[in-house]
């Protein structure tokens, strides 16, 4: 499965867990217009470390803040490579 | 210069004749400092709670702020009651604290307790005071502690004590603006509102419920200059495009550790501004603020008292001897605040590194995701509720968002499923969990192990990270 498809996979499946209607997941959406919150963002993250074995918000040397959905999608397909 | 702070014990005071410039902001209005200088927004009844034990219970941020000029220097004691406080621990807050009278806005919470024979309603707008206020009182201020099981502890502090962190302190002017993220009900955020009234600036307040992107937009209208939060408050605000529109030139970060990633980030985002962050808590009150971008703290800071702080660490716990901590704790079977030498000790571990103190995190293994603080064994409780499960370990994960999030290490019983039953019973564990607590409670996720360590003394071994 691609890097985009295991993210939003993993952002529906959060946004079920926790009772919220997430937006249309294109690629200029704004996170925080996503319908996930930090808490939400924060245990995508730690699932995505376990199902691509890398955090790269983390391991990176500049943190990172990605704006949009395309923005967090290209941090982890750096971050596989 | 205003008169001598040990005598001034009203905040009214600080506020002199105020500039018509300066301002208190929230969401939904605002305040002019002149207007509240020579007035109430508590109907004239002033001469009613002068003397009293107060508890403050408003609920919007500006009636909170108004209310706390005028109760200073006029009550006996000023119970500032937080916004996250447990109803059901409304009663023994007010017996503890001997309230006798209420202040109250629209938005405070319901409770038959606040129905005492002296309770006033914060009114919007502010009226001219008829007669100067009755002579200023030594008020005791008492704040609560956030957020773990159990009613909370009552910290009573002065506000001597409360402002001594600002005396000699950054330079601030007219044209200072200070904003913050915090709930000034809670002690980092009533530093920033008292740094505003102290340093003649106007004050951006935050309205809870509020997105941050109506946030930011806000403080920009407003110019914010000075900005204070939590790193999780700041992670947050970078990740909103509305960011770009603040050039704060003092960013503060205070209440949560303060990583390198998070001040080079900040640094990044605002080349011009002074990136620092402030080591306070409710009961040692401000301790340090560190200046030089870098996380933890000087060695120095340490070897050497500096404005009066003393500290220490002890056992890897860092120990503050201070002017500016509280006097002590109120309430039944009230323990001491400090050691037998006069030292708070904060339960925060540090580490020593080339001369620099780093946290570690909290001694009692309180894992504080966002600012919300929780107890493992509380989600251990409720996991190992389920049929199949022997015992569990929660642990905290690093997380870049929310500083931290939980996960659980599970046990089963012997001969409990195999294979592909696993992935049902992991949301068996969950659905259990999303029943009996708040989302931030819920594990991330599920591992299951074959054995948790077992630590001497027969309790499970919990390893800080």
């Amino acid at each position: 499965m691609s890097v985009k498809l295991t993210i939003i996979g993993q952002m529906a499946q959060i946004a079920r867990e926790h009772g919220k209607i997430l937006a249309p997941l294109r690629d200029d959406l704004v996170l925080l217009d996503s319908g996930l919150d930090s808490l939400g963002f924060a245990v995508l993250v730690a699932r995505l470390e376990d199902r691509l074995g890398i955090d790269p918000f983390t391991t990176s040397e500049d943190a990172v803040f990605p704006v949009t959905l395309g923005d967090f999608v290209k941090v982890y397909e750096n971050g596989a490579r | 210069m205003k008169m001598a702070r040990a005598e001034a014990q009203s905040l009214r005071h600080f506020l002199g004749t105020g500039s018509p410039q300066r301002f208190f902001f929230d969401r939904a209005a605002r305040a002019g400092v002149a207007d509240i200088a020579a007035g109430t927004s508590l109907g004239d009844r002033l001469e009613e709670l002068a003397g009293r034990s107060v508890l403050l219970a408003t609920g919007s941020q500006l009636a909170t702020a108004l209310a706390l000029i005028e109760l200073s220097g006029l009550v006996r004691r000023l119970t500032i009651l937080p916004p996250d406080a447990d109803s059901d621990h409304f009663s023994a807050v007010m017996a503890g604290a001997e309230i006798d009278a209420v202040v109250t806005d629209p938005a405070s919470p319901a409770s038959a307790a606040f129905d005492l024979p002296v309770r006033v309603e914060s009114v919007p707008g502010i009226a001219v005071l008829a007669a100067p206020p009755p002579a200023a009182l030594g008020t005791e201020w008492v704040m609560l502690t956030s957020g773990t099981s159990g009613v909370p502890k009552m910290v009573v502090h002065s506000l001597a004590g409360l402002t001594a962190p600002m005396r000699g302190g950054r330079a601030t002017g007219r044209d200072v603006v200070w904003g913050t993220f915090y709930d000034i009900r809670r002690y980092g955020g009533l530093q920033i509102f008292l740094r505003a009234i102290l340093g003649d600036a106007s004050l951006v307040l935050s309205s809870a419920g509020e997105p941050i992107a109506d946030h930011l937009e806000r403080l920009a209208r407003h110019g914010v200059t000075h900005l204070s939060g939590t790193p999780s408050h700041w992670r947050k605000a970078l990740m909103s495009p509305e960011v770009k529109k603040i050039s704060p030139r003092y960013v503060r970060l205070s209440g949560e550790i303060a990583d390198q990633a998070i001040l080079d980030s900040l640094r990044k985002t605002f080349p011009r501004a002074v990136v620092g962050h402030a080591y306070a808590s409710t009961e040692a009150g401000v301790a340090f603020e560190v200046d030089d971008g870098l996380e933890g703290f000087p060695a120095r800071f340490v070897e050497h008292a500096r404005d009066g702080v003393e500290m220490k660490v002890l056992n890897g716990s860092l120990r503050i001897r201070s002017p500016r901590a509280a006097r002590r704790y109120i309430g039944p079977d009230a323990a001491s605040l400090v050691d037998d030498d006069g030292f708070v000790d904060t339960g925060d571990m540090v580490e020593l590194h080339d001369h620099r103190y780093v946290f570690a995190g909290r001694r009692g293994g309180i894992i504080n995701i966002g600012g919300l603080k929780v107890h493992p064994e509380e989600i251990e409780a409720v996991i190992n509720r389920h049929p199949q499960v022997r015992m569990s370990l929660v642990r905290p994960k690093k997380s870049p968002i929310t500083g931290s999030i939980v996960i659980a290490d599970v046990v089963l019983k012997s001969g409990a499923c195999v294979g592909g039953e696993l992935i049902e019973l992991k949301g068996d564990i969950l659905k259990l969990c999303r029943e009996a607590l708040p989302r931030h409670k819920i594990p991330a996720s599920i591992s299951f192990v074959p054995a948790l360590d077992i630590a001497a003394s027969g309790k499970l071994a919990r390893r800080q990270s």
